[in-house]
């Protein structure tokens, strides 16, 4: 039993993202980190273990996507995949991106999935052992692996704890907050939940903080200011860096699959226009500064 | 009670694995040490224990309440803590109504620094556990009362978080009489979902609201919750929607901050045929009064998202009342 579950024989980081609070952006922070290690060159492939609420698989454009099984165990919905892309001298090549989620095996999207603790761990435990991840072609390993975990210290995180045990090393987490107290009195448990499991703390990065009045370019804290690096400061972590509130990046994500607006452009394009962009690749830079060792 | 004599004659075609629950017990077939076992499908599907002897006393407690309200969503950081306690302060505005507040978040309560109880601690007596009372006719029930330090975690599966809920609705003494008890619970459906409506069930539950925020994201998974909620059996109330909207405390100006692609609540009502009981524009000022536990009515009472929401708790207390027929339908 002490060893490392199956699907992650290929994988060489892994990264979770987590909060203790709900509706903090922990689905759109995984989703913008996953674009940006991919804009890198990594292959990235992200897995939601947010059972009663996916949002990924709508976050990614992949709502109507199945996965398929093959001899080896479950393949993950690709939503990126590098292999049309043109080499281009001097330029760095996207990486592929490719999403496991238990939205893809709900057959209705109203459908609730209604379990109690026990089954969801069994649920965990089988996306651990059953999934295929690859880094595109099937053969080369997957360079990260995003875990994005539902809010609380509850069932799911203390089943993803027990099966990354043997699996070290891993990165660690990314915690996410908003700026409120409300918010980092629950992200402070998280942060306790990660000592007590030995999850290295990567650092914590403050979503929701401010927003720019599109008419006066006035800047207001909607969920007040500063909580993420006071947070940090009073517990010695890395501040990563404040995301601000940004009403096209939800506009972009909704209409993604609109080709009225955005012809054949796929998310990942979109991206590069967003002015979250830059903002999320100083966090990530931050992150890939810590040269943390390869799993493999 | 003693396990019934079926149970104990069960036949295992298998020997029993490593931290087997026991083939009598209440969690026989459904614990973590269950999935996979060969005995599994027999363990599970035996005949029911029988009724959880804790009922009657739970029922005993919840006689004494009028109405019971859940605040749900499938959805976190929608705002149900928020709306839970300003439905709370606005019921206890009126110094006849006595009100309840029930925290079943039991991972991140945030209700106690909502209404400005952090820090305080329970008293337990011979009648019972006693809430923290942050006004007269206002009381409030947490976990985080329970605990050494604000900043513990609770890392509780589910079975266990099943005890406390129980433990809440069957020994907290909420005093002789109780016109309100609103639930605020956590997101998702799971463990705490399932326990507070089983437990409920028999003195019956007055609905549930939904609340969510205009995103598609979140009405996916607001979707979810009503779908557990026509599965479980629970009425709704109706829907609320939060963070419609900002206005600029500069300009005036209104942007879509979390833009309704599809329609936002309003659609998902018409859709699902629940009632659509408003929306309530974002306000930092609600943020900043929740951070420090003051009433966001005291503080600004003509403020439209003030106006807003005592909107929907009217048109929610007629639902309510008018569900118990106090009302006469004309």
């Amino acid at each position: 039993m002490e060893e490392a579950p199956r699907s992650l024989a290929g994988v060489r980081h892994i990264v979770l993202i987590l909060s203790g609070k709900g509706g903090v952006g922990k689905s759109s922070v995984t989703t913008q980190t996953a674009l940006t290690l991919v804009n890198h060159g990594y292959n990235v492939g992200v897995l939601d273990i947010d059972l009663t609420g996916p949002s990924l698989p709508r976050m990614f454009g992949v709502e109507y996507k199945q996965v398929h099984q093959s001899t080896a165990g479950w393949v993950p919905v690709s939503v990126y995949s590098n292999a049309n892309d043109p080499i281009v001298e001097g330029k760095k090549q996207r990486g592929s991106l490719s999403l496991m989620s238990l939205g893809f095996l709900l057959g209705d999207r109203n459908n609730s999935v209604v379990w109690r603790g026990p089954k969801k761990t069994a649920m965990i435990r089988q996306f651990l052992k059953d999934v295929v991840w690859t880094g595109g072609d099937g053969k080369t390993p997957l360079d990260y692996l995003l875990i994005d975990t539902p809010p609380g210290t509850s069932d799911e995180h203390i089943a993803i704890a027990e099966e990354l045990r043997y699996a070290g090393p891993i990165d660690g987490a990314i915690i996410v907050t908003t700026p409120q107290q409300v918010a980092t009195a629950d992200v402070r448990k998280e942060i306790n939940f990660c000592k007590k499991v030995n999850f290295n703390v990567l650092g914590v990065v403050e979503n929701m903080s401010g927003f720019i009045c599109p008419h006066c370019a006035e800047c207001t804290n909607i969920f007040s200011s500063g909580g993420g690096q006071q947070l940090c400061e009073s517990l010695d972590l890395t501040f990563l860096g404040n995301i601000p509130i940004d009403p096209t990046f939800v506009e972009m994500i909704e209409s993604q699959d609109n080709e009225e607006i955005h012809g054949k452009k796929k998310l990942i394009h979109l991206y590069d226009d967003s002015e979250l962009k830059p903002i999320m690749n100083s966090i990530i830079d931050k992150v890939l500064e810590k040269n943390l060792p390869s799993r493999i | 009670m003693a396990p019934s004599i079926e149970v104990s004659k069960t036949q295992l075609q298998a020997p029993e694995p490593e931290h087997c629950p026991g083939p009598e017990s209440e969690q026989a077939g459904k614990d973590d040490a269950c999935e996979g076992c060969p005995n599994q499908d027999i363990c599970s599907s035996q005949l029911p224990k029988g009724p959880d002897p804790d009922l009657p006393h739970i029922n005993k407690r919840l006689a004494q309440i009028d109405h019971k309200i859940l605040v749900l969503s499938g959805k976190g950081g929608v705002g149900k803590s928020t709306f839970t306690s300003m439905l709370s302060w606005a019921l206890a505005a009126d110094e006849d109504i006595e009100v309840g507040a029930m925290d079943l978040d039991i991972c991140g309560p945030s209700l106690p620094r909502m209404l400005g109880a952090e820090g305080e601690s329970v008293h337990q007596s011979n009648s019972g556990l006693s809430p923290v009372y942050v006004a007269d006719n206002l009381g409030l029930m947490s976990i985080s009362f329970m605990l050494p330090d604000p900043d513990s975690a609770i890392i509780w599966r589910g079975a266990k978080k099943n005890g406390l809920i129980k433990q809440f609705l069957k020994d907290v003494n909420w005093g002789e009489h109780l016109d309100y008890l609103v639930v605020d619970t956590p997101p998702g459906t799971s463990d705490e979902h399932l326990s507070v409506t089983t437990y409920m069930k028999e003195v019956g539950i007055d609905g549930a609201l939904i609340v969510t925020t205009p995103q598609e994201v979140a009405l996916l998974d607001v979707r979810k919750e009503i779908n557990f909620c026509r599965k479980a059996g629970i009425k709704i109330l109706g829907l609320v929607e939060n963070m419609s909207g900002f206005v600029c405390p500069n300009c005036k100006g209104e942007s879509q901050i979390f833009k309704a692609t599809t329609g936002g609540g309003k659609q998902l009502c018409k859709e699902l045929d629940i009632k659509f009981l408003g929306s309530v524009p974002l306000d930092p000022r609600i943020g900043r009064a929740c951070d420090s536990g003051e009433c966001f009515f005291d503080s600004y009472a003509d403020s439209p998202a003030a106006t807003a929401i005592l909107d929907v708790v009217d048109a929610l207390r007629d639902q309510v009342e008018l569900n118990m027929g106090k009302l006469s339908l004309s």
